[in-house]
């Protein structure tokens, strides 16, 4: 891998503003869902103290979806724990991904931990260059993060006020917000494959196990189908090294 | 487990995930097998969800309700490249309305 410690370069005014705008723009579609996981979240029985501190702290949100699902289904303390952490184990795969990246050392690894998640590391990994990856990163990181939490408090206040959730159809709203983000991970056949086995490993054991338990039942699909040689191509997660090696000098 | 034990304990392991990425020698969690699990573990959760969420009642039998209609609206918002918030809304609103007309 490139073993280069030295600063990457400035960016020019017009690619960090471009950027920029990236950041903001996912920022801003991102949080915009942060509505629907308030409103779910106190629609499931959690206070407005505890949604927002599932933002605030967690801040994964197929992973805060999962709790208030679990949660909101009558489901055990543990299988919403379960399910939450066996989601976020992507997180640190982007971890590792984006500690290459970013270079952080110490204290500064706390910031960019909380803040890897599916958009920021998106974002980075999209940029050609080391310190537009760096900035993407970072930007998007804290557009997401704001934005987020502001659109929870939002989501929890005006969703406490609505009454019975039914009504709203907000039961609805949890599985096509689970569709919506998982959408996106359906381009290959075997990823196709695996949901479909899941979706009804899940279903056959529903009626037989207590809410939460179905769904780690059919993780394991996941990590028999992950055993299993693969025949499509490379999974998303398994980078490249970025373009970001510095331009060969000419010797003098 | 009380639901802030929930909450706190789902909240620290999610950090130590995240954080372990940035301090485990990268060597570790490197091999393909592990990336392949992980790339798809996500899917068969997510779609886990979905299947009992759209289609079980409290206490896990089966059922075909509005819930379906709006699962099958909002696939359908998805395949026209509906935005989240699009998606979520119809929905929420196909069901919503299904139910305000005496159906699921």
């Amino acid at each position: 891998m490139n073993t280069n410690t030295v600063h990457a370069p400035r960016l020019a005014d017009q690619r960090r503003k471009e950027v920029l705008r990236q950041c903001l723009s996912v920022g801003i579609a991102t949080g915009a869902y942060g509505i629907s996981f308030g409103a779910l979240s106190v629609a499931a029985g959690l206070n407005i103290w505890q949604t927002i501190a599932l933002s605030a702290l967690l801040f994964s949100g197929a992973s805060q979806f999962a709790v208030v699902g679990v949660v909101a289904a009558g489901g055990a303390g543990a299988a919403a724990v379960a399910t939450s952490s066996l989601l976020g184990m992507r997180n640190g795969l982007y971890g590792l991904q984006m500690s290459r990246l970013l270079k952080v050392r110490g204290l500064r690894r706390v910031p960019a931990a909380q803040l890897t998640i599916d958009e920021s590391t998106a974002v980075a990994i999209g940029q050609p260059e080391q310190a537009a990856q760096q900035l993407g990163f970072w930007g998007t990181g804290i557009a997401v993060y704001v934005l987020w939490n502001l659109s929870t408090i939002l989501g929890a206040v005006v969703g406490d006020a609505l009454g019975d959730p039914k009504r709203y159809g907000l039961d609805a709203a949890a599985p096509a917000a689970f569709c919506a983000l998982l959408w996106p991970r359906l381009k290959s056949g075997d990823t196709r494959a695996v949901a479909a086995v899941a979706a009804v490993i899940a279903l056959v054991v529903a009626p037989h196990a207590s809410a939460g338990i179905p769904v780690l039942v059919a993780a394991l699909a996941a990590i028999v189908a992950g055993l299993l040689p693969s025949g499509g191509p490379r999974v998303p997660y398994d980078l490249d090294e970025p373009s970001t090696a510095p331009e060969e000098k000419p010797p003098i | 487990m009380t639901l802030w034990t929930t909450v706190l304990l789902a909240s620290g392991l999610a950090f130590t995930l995240k954080f372990l990425g940035y301090v485990v020698p990268h060597q570790v969690l490197d091999g393909v097998i592990v990336s392949r699990v992980t790339a798809m573990l996500p899917v068969a959760l997510l779609s886990a969800l979905v299947a009992v969420q759209t289609f079980t009642a409290t206490g896990g039998a089966l059922t075909v309700d509005a819930r379906a209609a709006g699962l099958a609206v909002a696939v359908t918002a998805l395949l026209l490249r509906a935005p989240f918030l699009v998606v979520v809304i119809l929905a929420a609103a196909t069901t919503a309305s299904l139910r305000a007309l005496g159906w699921g």
